[in-house]
C-alpha cells in the first residue's frame, strides 16, 4: 500500500493502549500472588485458580486471535461464503468439547498434569506417545505465534509505521521488535497471569470496536442490502485464470462438503491446541469449565459479525483497482477509511493487543510442553518444580525469538502454510487425548501408528494443494478418497488415523502386546479439586494435606 | 467414588437427564453440519441473506442449548453425589 504518511492521531491512541497493557503485564505478577511462586503451576497455569469470568476472558483472548480478526474477513473479502465456515466451526466446537474437557480438567487436577502430553503419559504409560503429542503441539503452535506477528504487521502497515518495502529491514521491523520484546519480558516475569489480566482490556476493546463497526460502517455504506449487492457483483466477476466466478455469496452445492468438513474438523482440533488446554487447566473447578462452554459463544457472535466486515470492505471499495492488494489489509484499511482517526487507533489497539494475548499464552503452552515432556522426561528427570519454572520461562523466550525469526527471515506465506498444516497435525492427537479420557481400550502402539498415518497422509495431501499464492500447501481441502467430494484434509486424515488405531488395537490385543501402566483411576475423571475430594482418601500420599487424609471427608 | 460404593447405591449410567443433555449438545452440531438446509439467499433479514443470519442466529441458540445441558448435568451430578454420599463417609 502507498500511504500518504503516518496517521499520528491513530498511532498515539494505539501507543497509549500499548503502554497501558505493558504496565498491566508487569503488574500482573502481583495479581492473586501465590504462596509458592516457584511451582510451574503458578507461572504456567496461573495457580490453577481462575474463576468463570477470568477464564472466559482468558479463553476468549486465547482462541480469538489477532490473526483471526485479520484472516477471517480477509477470506470473506476474497472468496465470500467459503470464509464464513469459521462461524459454524465455533458453534460446533463448544457443545463438542463440553463432553470431554471437564474430564480432562478433573484428571489433570488429581494428578497435577500441566499439559495434554502429561495426561497421555500417565494414561498409557508410554513415553513415546507422550513425546509425539508434545512435539505435535509445539510444532502446531510455533507458526500460530508467528501469525500473531502478521496480525500486528498488518496494523502497523496501515498506520504507516514500517512495513514499506523501501526502508531497510531494521527500520521496517523495529516496531515489531519492540512489541515482541515487551511481550517477552512480561510473559517471562508474570507467566499466565499477564495475558489473563490483559485479556480484559483486549476483549473489551474488541467488543467495542466490532459493535461500533457493524452499526456505524453499514450506516455510511447504505445498509446491509447495499453491502451484499456490491459483494455479489464482485464475486460474479469471472477469474480469467480458472474461468469460474472469483467467489460466491452462498456456498454452492459442490462446496458444501468442504464447508461442513472444515467446520467439523476445525472444531475437533480447537481444544487439542496446547494453548487452549492451558486456558482450561488454569480454571479452578470443573463447573467453571462447563459454564465457560456455555458463555464462549458470545465470542463466536462477535467473530460472525467481524466476518461481515469482509463484505463491508468490498462495498467500501477497499483495495479496488490496487494491483496485488493484500486481502489481509482489507479490514485494517476499512477501519482507517471509515473511522475518525482516534477511533482507528482504538480499533488497531484491539487488533494489536489481540495479538499479544494469544502469543503470550501460546508461548507459555509451548514452554510447558517442552519443560514437562522433553526437559524433565529426557534431559533432567530429577528437575524440581522450581527448575521446571526456570526452564519454562527461558523456553517461552526462545519460542518467541523463534517465531520472530520465522516471520522476519522467511516468507510470510510459509508461516500461513505451516499454520494450515498445524491444524491438520494437531487434530491427529485427538484419538490419544480424547479417546484416552473415555476408554483405555486403544492400544498405545496402535495410537502411535494411527498418529503417524494421519500426519503422513495429511502432510502429503496438503503438499499437493496449490493456490495462486503458493505452489504447495495452498489450501487445506482435497478430494476425500472413496467419497469423491472435496473435504478438509485434516478430517480425512483423522478418519484414517481412527481406522488404523482401531484395527491395530484389535491385532495387538489379540497378540497380548504389553499395555503399559495406567496411573489414573475411573473416579479421577469426575473428581473435583483434590484436597477436599474424598476420592484419594485411601491412598497414602506425601502431599502436605495427608495428615487430614485418613479422616473421612464430609460428603458435599 | 464408584469403586468404594456398593453398586446398588448408584444411579444408572443412562438417565433421562443425561440423554436430554446429550441431545441438547448434539442439536447445534447437526444443524450446522447440515449445510444444504441453509445455503440459500432468501428470506433476507435486514439486508442479510438467509445463509448469514441463520448461522448467526444459531450462535445464541447453541449457547442456550449448552446452558440447558449444563443445568441438566449439574442436577444429575448432585443426584449422584446424594446417592453415593451416604456411603462414602
Amino acid at each position: 500500500m502507498n500511504h500518504s504518511g503516518v496517521n499520528w492521531t491513530a498511532l498515539t491512541v494505539f501507543l497509549l493502549f500499548f503502554v497501558l497493557v505493558t504496565v498491566m503485564g508487569f503488574l500482573a505478577s502481583r495479581w492473586r500472588r501465590a504462596d509458592n511462586a516457584q511451582h510451574l503451576d503458578e507461572w504456567g497455569l496461573g495457580g490453577r485458580s481462575f474463576g468463570t469470568w477470568v477464564t472466559w476472558f482468558l479463553l476468549g483472548g486465547d482462541l480469538y486471535t489477532a490473526y483471526t480478526f485479520v484472516a477471517v474477513p480477509a477470506l470473506i473479502y476474497g472468496a465470500g461464503a467459503a470464509g464464513f465456515f469459521a462461524v459454524p466451526y465455533t458453534i460446533i466446537a463448544y457443545p463438542l468439547v463440553f463432553l470431554f474437557l471437564p474430564r480432562l480438567w478433573s484428571v489433570s487436577r488429581v494428578h497435577g498434569y500441566v499439559t495434554p502430553a502429561d495426561f497421555v503419559k500417565g494414561r498409557y504409560g508410554s513415553k513415546s506417545l507422550s513425546l509425539v503429542v508434545a512435539l505435535t503441539g509445539i510444532l502446531a503452535t510455533m507458526p500460530y505465534i508467528a501469525l500473531q506477528l502478521v496480525g500486528i504487521q498488518a496494523v502497523l502497515d496501515v498506520l504507516g509505521v514500517g512495513g514499506s518495502a523501501d526502508s531497510n529491514w531494521f527500520v521496517k521491523d523495529l516496531p515489531l521488535f519492540l512489541a515482541f520484546a515487551v511481550l517477552a519480558a512480561y510473559t517471562y516475569s508474570s507467566g499466565l497471569r499477564a495475558p489473563a489480566l490483559i485479556a480484559f482490556v483486549k476483549d473489551t476493546l474488541v467488543y467495542l470496536v466490532i459493535i461500533v463497526a457493524v452499526i456505524y460502517i453499514p450506516m455510511r455504506l447504505g445498509g446491509y442490502g447495499a453491502i451484499f449487492d456490491s459483494a455479489a457483483q464482485k464475486f460474479s466477476a469471472v477469474n480469467p485464470a480458472t474461468g469460474k466466478p472469483v467467489g460466491s455469496l452462498i456456498t454452492g452445492p459442490k462446496a458444501q462438503w468442504t464447508y461442513a468438513t472444515l467446520a467439523f474438523g476445525s472444531a475437533l482440533a480447537l481444544f487439542m491446541y496446547p494453548h487452549s488446554v492451558t486456558g482450561v487447566l488454569a480454571s479452578k473447578s470443573r463447573n467453571t469449565v462447563r459454564r465457560n462452554m456455555a458463555i464462549m459463544p458470545a465470542y463466536s457472535l462477535m467473530l460472525g459479525l467481524l466476518a461481515l466486515l469482509g463484505f463491508m470492505a468490498i462495498a467500501a471499495g477497499v483495495g479496488k483497482g490496487v494491483k496485488g492488494f493484500n486481502p489481509q489489509l482489507s479490514v485494517p484499511q476499512l477501519f482507517e477509511n471509515m473511522f475518525p482517526d482516534w477511533f482507528t487507533g482504538v480499533a488497531f489497539a484491539a487488533i494489536g493487543i489481540g495479538a499479544l494475548v494469544p502469543a503470550a499464552i501460546m508461548s507459555i503452552a509451548a514452554a510447558n510442553l517442552f519443560t514437562r515432556n522433553i526437559y524433565k522426561e529426557y534431559l533432567k528427570p530429577t528437575a524440581t518444580p522450581a527448575d521446571e519454572t526456570k526452564v519454562a520461562k527461558l523456553a517461552s523466550l526462545l519460542v518467541k525469538v523463534g517465531a520472530l525469526a520465522f516471520v522476519l527471515l522467511m516468507d510470510k506465506q510459509f508461516a500461513i502454510n505451516l499454520q494450515l498444516l498445524g491444524g491438520i497435525w494437531i487434530l491427529q492427537t485427538f484419538v490419544s487425548i480424547v479417546g484416552g479420557l473415555f476408554t483405555r481400550w486403544f492400544h498405545r502402539w496402535a495410537l502411535l501408528a494411527g498418529w503417524a498415518v494421519g500426519m503422513g497422509y495429511g502432510t502429503w495431501k496438503a503438499y499437493g494443494v496449490s493456490s495462486a499464492a503458493t505452489k504447495h500447501f495452498g489450501g487445506s481441502s482435497a478430494e476425500i478418497p472413496g467419497v469423491g467430494e472435496i473435504g478438509y484434509i485434516g478430517l480425512t486424515a483423522f478418519v484414517l488415523n481412527v481406522l488404523v488405531t482401531v484395527v491395530l488395537t484389535l491385532a495387538l490385543r489379540a497378540l497380548k502386546a504389553p499395555e503399559g501402566a495406567d496411573e489414573t483411576s475411573r473416579a479421577d475423571y469426575t473428581a473435583e479439586a483434590p484436597p477436599a475430594s474424598p476420592v484419594k482418601v485411601p491412598a497414602p500420599s506425601d502431599s502436605p494435606d495427608s495428615p487430614e487424609a485418613p479422616e473421612p471427608a464430609v460428603a458435599h | 467414588m464408584s469403586s468404594e460404593n456398593p453398586p446398588g447405591a448408584q444411579l444408572p449410567v443412562v438417565t433421562p437427564a443425561r440423554v436430554l443433555a446429550g441431545l441438547s449438545l448434539l442439536l447445534p452440531v447437526v444443524a450446522m453440519l447440515w449445510v444444504s438446509s441453509y445455503t440459500k439467499a432468501t428470506p433476507e433479514l435486514g439486508g442479510l441473506p438467509f445463509f448469514y443470519w441463520y448461522q448467526l442466529a444459531w450462535v445464541p441458540a447453541s449457547a442456550i442449548f449448552t446452558v440447558a445441558a449444563y443445568l441438566l448435568l449439574r442436577r444429575d451430578e448432585l443426584a449422584r453425589k446424594a446417592a453415593a454420599g451416604g456411603d462414602a463417609a
